[in-house]
């Protein structure tokens, strides 16, 4: 039905998860993460899965963005380069 | 988490949104029959205003919303509701989780409305606690050392 929306979706998602996984800071990388979950959480919805898309949002936007900067701040990177 | 300065734009911020989401896991919570939602997400976004009242004050005040050491109790008791519904079904001469056959209400979907309705509110309990408790066993750590 929304076809287009979709495919802009899509071509979204894939290039924030690659950000994601090229991204040297891990900061960046967990923003990226939750901008695809954000995303992710529209696409259900536009395909008809209101109470996934709102599991997606409020899980994957909201609690594991936290969790994961937290995680992020107590731990520390040994190599320097 | 570091020790940051106490911002009071965050702070004020944090204050007022968190009774507002607090407001709406309630809803989701006990509109989760007849609408999209439910126990798990009406519990996440409990657990979000808590966690965000944790990261933009001083634990001092987290703790006093919401004390680290009530985290296991309640998810515990939030199970303990999800069971014992399950159960009083099996008792009353159902199946389990049969909301049929319990005896709260004369009409049959009355009777599935308020089992319902009970189940998600052991779930949304459960949620609440545990993702807290995670959140706080994460920062633990952080005093010992």
């Amino acid at each position: 039905m929304h076809w287009e929306l979709e495919l802009v979706f899509f071509v979204i998602l894939i290039i924030l998860a690659l950000v994601a996984l090229m991204v040297r800071n891990l900061l960046t990388a967990v923003v990226m993460l939750n901008v695809f979950s954000f995303l992710s959480a529209l696409l259900y919805v536009v395909m008809g899965a209101v109470d996934v898309g709102f599991t997606e949002a409020v899980v994957g936007g909201g609690v594991t963005g936290v969790f994961l900067v937290v995680l992020i701040f107590k731990t520390t990177r040994r190599s320097t380069d | 988490m570091k020790e940051a300065e106490n911002n009071p734009i965050v702070s004020l911020i944090a204050s007022i949104v968190s009774p507002f989401i607090m407001l709406f896991g309630l809803y989701v919570i006990f509109h989760g029959h007849y609408s999209p939602g439910g126990g798990f997400q009406g519990g996440t976004l409990l657990a979000a205003s808590i966690i965000l009242i944790r990261l933009a004050h001083s634990s001092h005040t987290g703790q006093l919303q919401f004390p680290a050491k009530l985290g296991t109790p309640l998810g515990s008791l939030g199970v303990l509701i999800y069971y014992g519904t399950g159960l009083a079904a099996l008792w009353w001469g159902g199946q389990f989780l049969n909301y049929a056959f319990l005896p709260l209400a004369e009409e049959i979907s009355l009777r599935r409305s308020w089992g319902i309705l009970l189940v998600e509110i052991g779930v949304g309990l459960a949620v609440m606690a545990i993702l807290v408790s995670i959140f706080d066993d994460l920062l633990e750590e952080e005093d010992h050392d």
